[in-house]
């Protein structure tokens, strides 16, 4: 288990003072010159050290991302976008960072857009994040009057940065989406390439970057690359925001390093699984797009890139969605489909229509009024949708029905013959209209 | 996706407010020249705030301001599903996330105290006007399931009971504590945190090896600068020439020696006696004792101080000398250092005898 000493976020329950002060006694913008100092080239060759994987969901290496950046401005400015636009179902970290560690993002900011020669960040705050928008540009606020951010700030970088807000789009966690979203229009995702590294928000070359991947940067600069590196497994660095919701007895967030067993995490911090250990039906161990997992694959399962990747579900933003043998599993999938049907941008016709497909047939399976041979047919249309859209949403849509069929293929079965045996009833049923 | 449209019922004509519009100059003034569209959510979000859900007339006017085509923000309003296209509840409209961390967790007796307590059907106001309300897909706060939105506020880990008692006293005008609706710190485990224990954390003494992270500096004013006078810049990874640790303590024992006055405080006269080298130029795994990191390894080792048994027979005198030169005020005994190398010293002896046995 994580020591204290190596957590980073150390007001992520709100217990201390939010603001600069506070901050400042736990470290934050102490001496901030003194990285920036070093140079560009430093800062990313130690985010490359560190092993630092984005925190976003993909986990691609942060260091790696900066260093597309062009290192010689062409006359256009470059931008750090910051991604707070949070919304993947059981994800809720950055919400924490944003409203009680706010200067770890600030600072970030800083740090990070020094490294990428921009003169500029926005932080894309998702709209239902109200008061935490409303806490994060306070932040904001008080390190422009400290002088640490602003033109002729006292670390030597001319930097701004703006808050923007979104207004209910999940889509618009998409990267390219949410750079349209920036501009002003519907968050509908661009075609890659090119990419935002050479056209991004309004044209010019962009980072994208999630909320906790900058928030732990000047952290990691500090302590050095080795000691964030030091922790978990090799690829698979540093500490992580876990956020565990479900059936536990005490859900809850909490920083835990990289690697921790799903075991460990949810008895030591949520009081285990509601009913006990052997109660367990399943997890989803990286918010709603990633597969489900059987609690039989449970027992030693480790939380990181990549031992997730190889039982074929992600660790995803690290949000552990826990269901007890009292959830109705297929309900439980169906609703997350429910959700990118109405979460997809219909741009592209899989996705558009594939999603509201998959949730009508799994509505009907949720009921049983289904025949077995759909069950490999919806199984078909998920590899339809799976990587022939412009973005990943309509993979997102596909895997975690893909979970369910893999491990509770079964459950579905039952299900279907259970309806089958119980006697017809007057009319039958109009299946759920669609939009 | 979801399909919405306008009101069919829409107002003569929309115009901010005088307040609104001086904050309406200042937002779109934050994005870059020629840029304005970029403020579109956030004018649509201002007139909604004004009138309470978002009229024809307002987008009509919000696009003339931003110099966007009318179709453009109607495009948006009608994308992004927090802008209410209908009006809503005067006292409330309540967003109830419906997302699978929530309904795991009693989402659907949320949703039925709505119907029941509100309207049958989404978006329509309950008979007195009072409320609205509609199911929203997750809100992000799936730790505090179930929860609702209701205007800038969630109100989190909700039950049937404490959900109608919420819009009772919404209704009754009465004051409502937005947060967790259960004794919980905001996402910590209800019953307390399992983790941010530590009070070294917060005391303002490095917790940690020492490194720039965590420092003794008082921070007074919020000035970085005054605090770096006090602050050695941290040593570079892999610098690990013995000059470099020689200075940095001297710098560090000014600062905490402005730090405190306190009786007596210890004089060179208490440098516990330190060795040229290690014996036998084999020194200890210093970093065996807990609390003990590299860094504070090279200042012992810069001190004179290479093996367990050394630091096991300190006397306090000498503990509040070498606390000092680490500025780690009073950790040496917090963290039992003293102890823990009596222990590893003997276990040292141990190896040995047995190694010689």
């Amino acid at each position: 288990m994580l020591n204290d000493k190596d957590r980073i976020f150390t007001n992520l329950y709100g217990l201390h003072d939010w603001g600069l002060k506070g901050a400042m006694a736990r470290g934050q913008w102490d001496n901030t010159k003194a990285l920036l100092d070093k140079g560009r080239d430093w800062i990313i060759d130690e985010m490359k050290a560190s092993g630092l994987r984005g925190r976003g969901g993909a986990g691609f290496p942060t260091g790696l991302k900066w260093s597309f950046m062009p290192k010689e401005s062409d006359g256009r400015p470059a931008y750090l976008v910051v991604n707070a636009d949070e919304s993947e179902p059981g994800t809720c970290k950055d919400r924490e960072i944003m409203r009680h560690d706010p200067h770890t993002l600030v600072e970030g900011c800083l740090v990070a857009s020094f490294a990428m020669g921009a003169h500029t960040a926005i932080i894309y705050v998702r709209g239902e994040f109200i008061r935490e928008r409303e806490r994060l540009q306070a932040a904001v606020d008080q390190a422009y009057e400290a002088n640490l951010i602003g033109k002729n700030n006292k670390n030597g970088w001319d930097f701004d940065i703006i808050v923007h807000h979104g207004a209910g789009a999940y889509i618009c966690g998409e990267e390219t989406a949410l750079l349209e979203s920036l501009e002003g229009k519907k968050g509908m995702p661009r075609l890659k390439p090119p990419f935002p590294a050479s056209v991004g928000v309004y044209g010019c070359p962009t980072t994208v970057n999630n909320v906790e991947s900058i928030a732990v940067a000047p952290t990691i600069l500090r302590r050095g690359a080795a000691w964030f590196a030091g922790i978990g497994r090799p690829k698979n660095s540093g500490t992580k925001l876990f956020c565990i919701s479900g059936h536990v007895e005490k859900p809850c967030t909490v920083e835990e390093e990289m690697g921790i067993t799903l075991r460990e995490l949810i008895d030591r911090h949520c009081g285990g699984v509601r009913g006990g250990w052997d109660n367990l039906l399943a997890v989803i161990p990286g918010g709603a797009s990633v597969p489900c997992l059987p609690a039989s694959q449970c027992d030693n399962l480790i939380m990181d890139f990549d031992s997730l990747r190889d039982v074929k579900s992600g660790l995803g933003t690290a949000a552990v969605i826990v269901m007890d043998k009292s959830t109705d599993i297929i309900r439980a999938i169906a609703r997350l489909s429910y959700f990118y049907k109405h979460e997809s941008c219909g741009q592209c016709t899989p996705c558009r229509e594939g999603t509201g497909w998959m949730w009508r047939v799994l509505e009907r399976m949720a009921e049983g009024r289904a025949a077995k041979r759909e069950i490999d047919m919806l199984l078909e249309v998920t590899y339809q949708v799976e990587g022939h859209t412009i973005c990943a949403l309509g993979d997102a849509a596909a895997w975690p029905v893909q979970g369910l069929i893999r491990h509770f293929r079964h459950v579905i079965e039952e299900r279907i013959d259970d309806y089958a045996a119980r006697p017809a009833v007057g009319e039958p049923l109009m299946v759920e209209a669609a939009e | 996706m979801a399909v919405r449209r306008l009101a069919e019922v829409q107002p003569e004509s929309f115009a901010f407010s005088d307040e609104n519009m001086a904050w309406a100059k200042k937002e779109i003034a934050k994005y870059p020249e020629s840029r304005q569209a970029s403020a579109v959510i956030s004018m649509l979000w201002r007139a909604q705030d004004q009138e309470g859900w978002v009229t024809e007339p307002a987008i009509e006017v919000i696009a003339e301001m931003l110099d966007m085509p009318k179709i453009r923000v109607l495009e948006v309003a009608t994308f992004y599903t927090m802008f209410n296209l209908a009006p809503v509840g005067d006292v409330a409209h309540i967003q109830v996330c419906g997302t699978t961390p929530c309904w795991l967790r009693g989402a659907d007796d949320i949703k039925k105290v709505c119907r029941d307590r509100i309207n049958k059907e989404q978006f329509h106001r309950s008979s007195d006007g009072k409320f609205s309300w509609e199911e929203v897909e997750c809100l992000g706060a799936c730790v505090n399931a179930p929860m609702v939105l209701v205007g800038s506020d969630t109100f989190e880990d909700l039950t049937a009971e404490s959900f109608g008692k919420l819009i009772d006293d919404m209704a009754a005008g009465k004051p409502v504590t937005p947060g967790p609706q259960i004794e919980r710190q905001f996402s910590a485990p209800a019953g307390g945190p399992t983790t941010l224990t530590d009070p070294a954390l917060y005391s303002r003494e490095s917790s940690d090896d020492g490194e720039l992270r965590t420092r003794v500096v008082e921070p007074t004013t919020i000035d970085p600068d005054a605090a770096a006078i006090a602050d050695p810049q941290p040593a570079p990874p892999g610098a690990s020439e013995p000059a470099a640790r020689a200075e940095e303590p001297a710098v560090v024992a000014e600062g905490s020696a402005e730090a405190k006055e306190e009786e007596a405080p210890p004089t060179d006269a208490d440098q516990p006696e330190g060795l040229a080298e290690a014996r036998g130029g084999k020194p200890d795994d210093l970093k065996r004792i807990s609390g003990v990191g590299p860094k504070i390894e090279g200042i012992l080792h810069s001190l004179g101080i290479f093996h367990f048994d050394q630091i096991a027979a300190w006397q306090p005198r000498e503990v509040a000398w070498v606390d000092d030169r680490l500025k780690f005020k009073g950790r040496i005994m917090r963290e039992n250092w003293i102890e823990q190398a009596q222990s590893l010293a003997g276990e040292d002896i141990d190896d040995k005898g047995s190694a010689d046995g």
